[in-house]
């Protein structure tokens, strides 16, 4: 079926180096994977690139609280992108909350992954009863919005990092199951699985050895926009008072922070969180919207 | 059921009509049954969830009694509210009384909490109807202006905006329409839903000047995501349909591109367009919390997060309950939709 394809791409490259080829051809798609990274970089060192520890009392003044970006306190710091109502810089609690933004993402994302890709590989090998009743669950997951479920869920819970990621993954596990499982159930009638059968290998090596791999484009289309999403629904959770307690602000509820202050003209505090989560989620999207395109064996011809 | 009316075999064109009508019947007979099924089970898994989640974890006692009652004061509220029962026949009471529709009394106004939901449930509906609206008004036009120029300077100006409306995230576009259309605009209001009119007996702020223009923003700020979303599909529906046979047919045939375009293309690409909005339409009210919690409008959205902060539980159950039974009708309806429409839905849901 493929073969075509397989011939096409045997020469010299690896998987991965060809991917990067097809990837590179678009100008935008390469900034946006750019961006990425520095976001990633920036948030991981946020420690060292903070002009202020937003979560230590000690250097936080109130007298400086609600300065509009551009000002200086008596120390002589600058504060870029101005102060909150707790006289924190903006710019620092940013950093610091992307970190967090970034952080349940990711991990509520590998989760997510590893349960949806192991119960997606289960049901489609294993078939019968087992299939129908993983996929029961996967179909009663995806007939309620995502949000609804995560507010169930915390409103049960309560807040707290651990309990977002929690909710965050049991919103995710789905859509990773019904990709694979789809995927996996084509792959399953191809002749390496035959061959590897009358190898005489086990089913779980068979499973995650030789048909997982295969899996994986889809898998790492949907990870992109699924960890976007993530990413959305956390800080959507959290300024609606349901996700992180406000001692550790991610980007939501900074900006959720910022909301009074917004009616009064003081848009800073609002504004800037806000911007950094949109090109944030931007890029990722961007960079999964591009896997998608050369991923998708439908839409391979369009440059 | 359908393969038994055979042209090849020798028989009279109506009596084949009355077969067809027939297996048409029975297919559609079988796969209600099966949804309504499905959707009962759907629902006893929630109301399950729900039960335990809410009556298992933490005592309610805990938030009614008052901090210095005694120990027999705790058992007799305990006895008057069925705690001491085991269970499972807390639950079957939990059921009873749920099917007659008492689902308790909110802690907070001392009102059934079913009447409460109920009473802001026509400002979340009115929202959600005006959201979804708009995003069929502009996305389907978008969505066609850019499939038919594929690759060009508006097709990437589209594509690139539903991309950003899909990244931006809700909650904050609204706080950036309240800043500029509001704040520093001072076009529109930013909260409550304004003058209310009546119409054929339905209060609705469509009614009144001041009340669209209290809708607007709100209704703005929850259609902008399926906007995204319904320019993704017109387009990619567009692009699939153009290069296909009957297209070229019809060109040959010297049909002008309006006509192709309005009949042809439209015609084939509206059927999943309609699903997805009839399934959008219980995410809009899901997310119709966020749009209300901000605009402070006052639907059953609103409640729900007020009600979580303030632990009314009761109004926690009732709304899930309420919402979820919407949901399952919504994607019962849409279903029934698609399996009159598709032939291939109402077989792959038989075989399955």
């Amino acid at each position: 079926m493929s073969t075509a394809a397989d011939i096409h791409t045997a020469p010299a490259r690896t998987r991965w180096q060809q991917l990067w080829h097809d990837y590179s051809r678009n100008r935008v798609s390469v900034w946006a994977l750019g961006f990425c990274v520095l976001l990633l970089l920036a948030a991981m060192s946020c420690a060292w690139l903070a002009p202020q520890n937003p979560y230590d009392l000690a250097v936080i003044d109130m007298f400086d609280s609600r300065l509009p970006p551009g000002s200086r306190n008596p120390q002589g710091m600058t504060y870029w992108l101005g102060t909150d109502g707790q006289g924190r810089d903006m710019l620092s609690a940013m950093l610091y909350g992307l970190r967090l933004s970034l952080f349940v993402g990711a991990v509520s994302g590998a989760l997510g992954i590893g349960l949806g890709v192991s119960l997606g590989l289960i049901a489609a090998y294993w078939g019968g009863w087992v299939d129908t009743v993983i996929m029961r669950v996967v179909d009663f997951m995806l007939g309620f919005p995502t949000i609804l479920i995560a507010l169930i869920l915390l409103s049960l819970l309560g807040q707290g990092v651990d309990k977002v990621i929690f909710a965050l993954m049991m919103v995710q596990w789905a859509y990773f199951a019904r990709a694979v499982r789809s995927t996996a159930l084509s792959e399953r009638n191809k002749e390496y699985v035959e061959a590897a059968i009358s190898l005489g290998l086990s089913k779980l090596r068979i499973v995650f050895g030789h048909i997982l791999p295969n899996c994986m484009p889809s898998i790492l289309v949907i990870a992109t926009v699924q960890i976007a999403h993530a990413i959305s629904t956390e800080a959507t959770l959290s300024f609606l008072g349901l996700g992180l307690p406000i001692t550790e602000p991610s980007l939501g509820l900074l900006i959720a922070n910022g909301f009074a202050f917004l009616l009064s003209g003081l848009y800073w505090v609002s504004v800037f969180p806000g911007l950094l989560l949109l090109v944030t989620i931007f890029c990722i999207n961007l960079v999964g919207d591009r896997l998608r395109d050369i991923l998708n064996p439908r839409s391979q011809r369009t440059p | 059921m359908g393969d038994t009316c055979n042209r090849a075999v020798e028989m009279p064109v109506h009596q084949c009509a009355i077969l067809r009508a027939k297996g048409y019947f029975l297919n559609m007979l079988v796969f209600v049954i099966r949804r309504l099924l499905q959707s009962g089970l759907v629902l006893w898994a929630v109301s399950m969830v729900v039960f335990l989640g809410i009556y298992a974890i933490g005592n309610p006692v805990d938030i009614l009694l008052p901090d210095d009652s005694n120990g027999a004061e705790r058992d007799a509220a305990m006895r008057a509210l069925g705690l001491d029962q085991p269970l499972w026949t807390q639950y079957g009471l939990f059921v009873w009384k749920a099917l007659h529709g008492d689902l308790g009394f909110s802690f907070v106004y001392n009102i059934a909490s079913i009447d409460l939901i109920f009473s802001r449930m026509p400002a979340t509906l009115e929202l959600a109807f005006c959201a979804l609206l708009i995003a069929v008004a502009l996305g389907i036009p978008l969505g066609l202006w850019a499939g038919l120029k594929p690759a060009s300077r508006v097709d990437n100006w589209i594509v690139t905006g539903s991309i950003l409306g899909f990244s931006l995230p809700g909650f904050w576009q609204g706080l950036m329409l309240i800043m500029i259309f509001s704040v520093s605009l001072g076009w529109l209001p930013s909260n409550g839903r304004g003058e209310l009119g009546t119409v054929f007996g339905i209060q609705t702020s469509l009614a009144t000047w001041d009340g669209i223009r209290h809708l607007l923003l709100p209704a703005l700020n929850l259609s902008l995501f399926k906007l995204s979303l319904i320019i993704r599909l017109t387009r990619a529906g567009v692009r699939e349909t153009m290069p296909l046979d009957f297209i070229k047919f019809a060109r040959a045939k010297g049909l002008g591109g309006q006509r192709i375009v309005g009949v042809h293309v439209l015609k084939n690409i509206l059927v999943p367009i309609i699903t997805v909005v009839g399934m959008e339409l219980g995410s809009v009210i899901a997310f119709a919390t966020v749009t209300e919690t901000i605009f402070a409008w006052p639907g059953m959205g609103k409640l729900i997060i007020d009600s979580i902060n303030k632990l009314d539980r009761p109004v926690v159950v009732a709304y899930l309950m309420v919402v979820t039974l919407m949901f399952i009708v919504i994607n019962l309806v849409v279903d029934l939709f698609q399996a009159a429409l598709d032939p291939r839905v109402r077989i792959k849901g038989l075989s399955k």
